[in-house]
């Protein structure tokens, strides 16, 4: 029996310790073949009863933010006076000119027509569940700003609406900024042009930059550790070296191609930054990059300086210093070498912060070109360099779309240019292209794992997404047809690892996911067949 | 009473114009923000606007001649002011009711324009309005306006019935968004009304902007019509202090935002704006992030929060 009730913005406030929102199994999107059988639905690990005691958990059935509970009331009026601070500060010239103009346009023009509703996944996926409803959370913070940073009073509350501010209301609000992949496609649809997904970003940004408080994975064990060893992976210059060499070892061992990946050449032409991730889960992708750029000849290189061999910039996601320090490392990195341009390998993130949202960052000789791989490799493709054979790919493929590098940033034609070339049993999923859905792992989602937030995370987040690869393949779901999923981006396929792994499609389907190299590599006539291994990994 | 209306309107045409403008340099002065565009952005190349693309996706593009395709740009503008394409797309349902209190306000808009043009015209040129051109304008005004008054209502009427009836709608409606659609009805119904019912003899909408021009207070204009237009200036003058200034704003969202996607090349003035956003001094709080007031942006974006020390 679905526990389903309509939740009002006045709950955030509510001081009864409890969660405001839940999601039933029955209440979520159906999803079609071959999981519309509720016997592959799996169940939602409950929310352990010592997370809930310990920590702020009460918006919903799980917790991403893990904020301890405060232990006197002190401490509780405190918290909210550093809110009120940091929501000042947003709203400063000085504090927050890198999102200021934006944030105030959607503060003060939104129509309240619902609109952007239909347009988000989570909403939809959830069964149109209140508290995932995009305007939710970008109406309590409209209300803080009308009430606390205009101080407005009874006629601003009748005209805008109020909110009761008190501990419980940030606490929740804490949490709801992690229940948005920031993939703006809510903000697509906007009549007015109303952003929630900025909101939930400078919400986050708040909470990091004024009450040091994010979600860990992207801060502590993500932007910090990356500033500080290099990579978030934890990876050494030194490692990363290491594993390298064995990735070239084992590239050339499985194409039959020498493969050497050259590091810190001055002057080269090309620095390519991966998503270190790849190095560690994926190696077959730095692998047949190297082994694409060496065989068309390009001058290329990698970097062992700090953060130069890792494109990862959670600061992205939630706070602007952390992106600036990472994205100027990553500039210095290109400036040492004296190369001509950055190109970024597969990583939607990377592809968006260092060229998109660091342009306004980078000044000077730390300007240096950045270029995305997808436009390197369609050319190389379309040069005739590499000779290809795309009966070795026969097998049915579809392309996922990053947020990061297609929506926001317009990259769109080259992947698909390259996948037409090389598949002949290429199909799009619908919508795709600028219209495309989240992985459901986008901001970060992809990499936090506590308490029970992956059923969250495979449940909600990633629904869509799942109904659209599942779309994609339908007239092939048997297992005696090998499919490929192509997620040009590091982060959507470890989404997509653990969803595909987590609805068993791999042992039961045999739908594998993969990036773009792995499929132009297995295409080489040069190299030996059976580049892609049909085993899950 | 005559003199009290038209010192309403002129101050009400005041407040409203220097309202919006206030508004309007307020986001235009507001610092340049990293970018955030979103695609398709209609400015670029047809062949690739067309599928959203933008110029990343060709190599080496920063040797490429920038492009700006201005009639993608106009068009997708333009389509959107008329004939609210985004909500068609996205939410028909609404646009059935948004679209004609658009059309409806537009139209009015234009009639004002028509009867402040007319009216210079026939105070100058008398005989103007007896001639053909002044006839073809009079009728012109006449079906703006019917046209417009009739629109805005309905749309208006539609739009309070959904914020009313749809609970989606109606549970992030404040008493204030009801308020303004009601402001609408009410106003223009009240000029609607004194419009149709005016007695015979008393001055039209032409007769009273002429008079308005030429602060001619032996004009008697009919009390529930004179009640109308100080209603409806009322509102106007009470529009942009409220979101129904998204006409200012949406320019903004799209324009500075949405397709903004200029690049910052080096020595250009996108740089040399940063560079005085760079010596701004944060006061964010959180340790990590090493602001204390007296360091800038530049100093903070270059500190290594896990080194201890500058770079």
């Amino acid at each position: 029996m679905s526990r389903k009730t309509r939740i009002d913005l006045s709950d955030m406030s509510r001081r009864d310790g409890e969660p405001i929102g839940h999601v039933d199994l029955q209440d979520l999107m159906p999803l079609p073949a071959p999981l519309d059988d509720p016997a592959r639905e799996r169940p939602w690990t409950p929310l352990n009863p010592q997370a809930r005691a310990r920590y702020e958990c009460i918006l919903d059935d799980t917790c991403a933010v893990s904020v301890p509970k405060p232990a006197t009331k002190e401490e509780e009026t405190e918290l909210v006076r550093q809110f009120l601070s940091g929501l000042d500060k947003l709203f400063t010239r000085e504090n927050n000119w890198t999102f200021l103009q934006p944030l105030l346009l959607s503060m003060e023009h939104c129509a309240r027509c619902q609109t952007c509703a239909d347009a988000c996944h989570i909403y939809e996926a959830s069964g149109r569940n209140e508290i995932y409803r995009p305007t939710y959370r970008s109406e309590i913070m409209r209300r803080l700003y009308f009430k606390c940073v205009k101080h407005g009073g009874m006629i601003s509350a009748w005209q805008h609406g109020d909110v009761d501010v008190n501990w419980p209301m940030v606490a929740r609000l804490i949490e709801l900024a992690y229940r948005c992949n920031l993939c703006r496609r809510c903000a697509q649809t906007c009549p007015i042009g109303v952003d929630n997904g900025l909101i939930a970003h400078e919400l986050r940004k708040l909470f990091s930059q004024e009450m040091g408080i994010a979600a860990k994975e992207i801060h502590d064990t993500g932007s910090m550790l990356q500033l500080k060893v290099g990579s978030s992976t934890g990876m050494s210059a030194e490692v990363v070296k290491d594993n390298i060499q064995f990735i070239d070892e084992e590239t050339s061992e499985r194409t039959g191609i020498t493969v050497e990946t050259p590091w810190d050449v001055e002057g080269a032409e090309v620095l390519l930054i991966h998503n270190a991730g790849e190095i560690l889960a994926w190696p077959e992708n730095p692998g047949a990059f190297a082994l694409i750029l060496n065989a068309a000849g390009i001058s290329w290189t990698l970097s062992s300086e700090l953060a130069g061999y890792d494109s990862i910039n959670y600061g992205l996601w939630y706070d602007d210093a952390q992106f600036a320090r990472v994205a100027i490392k990553h500039a210095e990195a290109a400036k040492k070498l004296k190369v001509g341009k950055i190109v970024l390998g597969e990583c939607g993130h990377a592809h968006k912060a260092l060229s998109v949202i660091a342009d306004r960052v980078l000044t000077g000789e730390l300007n240096i070109p950045r270029e995305s791989s997808m436009t390197l490799l369609r050319d190389i493709v379309a040069s005739g360099r590499l000779k290809l054979d795309p009966s070795r790919n026969d097998f049915p493929v579809t392309l996922h779309d990053p947020c990061n590098m297609v929506r926001l940033m317009g990259v769109v034609e080259p992947q698909r240019e390259i996948i037409r070339a090389i598949c002949p049993k290429f199909r799009e999923m619908e919508p795709h292209g600028v219209d495309n859905y989240c992985c459901g792992g986008g901001s970060g989602f992809a990499i936090m794992s506590g308490h029970n937030f992956p059923d969250w995370r495979f449940h909600v987040s990633g629904r869509k997404k799942l109904e659209q690869v599942l779309n994609a393949f339908g007239d092939c779901l048997d297992p005696s047809i090998p499919k490929y999923l192509c997620a040009p981006c590091s982060n959507c396929k470890g989404q997509f690892r653990d969803m595909l792994a987590y609805y068993d499609l791999w042992e039961k389907n045999r739908i594998l996911y993969g990036g773009l190299v792995e499929l132009i590599v297995n295409a080489m006539s040069e190299v030996k067949p059976g580049f892609i291994e049909w085993e899950w990994h | 009473m005559t003199t009290l209306l038209y010192a309403m309107l002129c101050l009400s045409a005041v407040v409203c114009v220097a309202a919006t403008v206030v508004r309007a340099v307020g986001y235009a002065r507001a610092p340049m923000h990293l970018r955030w565009e979103l695609y398709p952005v209609p400015h670029e190349a047809s062949d690739r606007a067309a599928h959203g693309g933008s110029y990343f996706e060709d190599s080496n593009w920063w040797t490429k001649p920038p492009h700006f395709n201005l009639r993608g740009e106009l068009t997708a503008m333009f389509t959107e002011m008329l004939f609210l394409k985004a909500l068609r797309e996205f939410n028909l349902r609404l646009w059935w009711r948004s679209f004609p209190f658009h059309v409806g306000l537009y139209l009015l808009i234009t009639t004002v324009a028509l009867l402040l043009g007319t009216a210079v015209a026939t105070v100058f040129v008398p005989a103007w309005m007896t001639g053909w051109l002044g006839r073809v304008v009079y009728q012109v005004c006449r079906a703006t306006g019917v046209g417009g008054l009739v629109l805005a209502m309905v749309g208006a009427a539609g739009l309070v019935h959904r914020r009313l009836t749809d609970s989606d709608l109606r549970m992030y409606s404040t008493p204030g968004d009801i308020f303004n659609l009601v402001a609408f009805l009410v106003a223009l119904g009240v000029v609607a009304a004194g419009y149709a019912f005016r007695p015979a003899g008393s001055p039209g909408a032409l007769g009273i902007v002429i008079g308005l021009l030429t602060w001619d207070t032996t004009i008697r204009v009919p009390g529930l019509l004179a009640a109308g237009l100080l209603l409806s200036a009322l509102l106007a003058a009470y529009v942009p202090f409220t979101h129904m200034s998204h006409f200012v704003g949406k320019y903004f969202t799209y324009h500075a935002v949405r397709w903004d996607d200029r690049v910052n090349r080096r020595g250009g003035t996108i740089e040399r704006t940063l560079a005085e956003y760079l010596t701004y001094r944060p006061t964010w709080s959180a340790p990590h992030v090493t602001a204390d007031g007296s360091r800038s942006w530049a100093d903070i974006a270059t500190t290594n929060p896990t080194k201890g020390t500058k770079r």
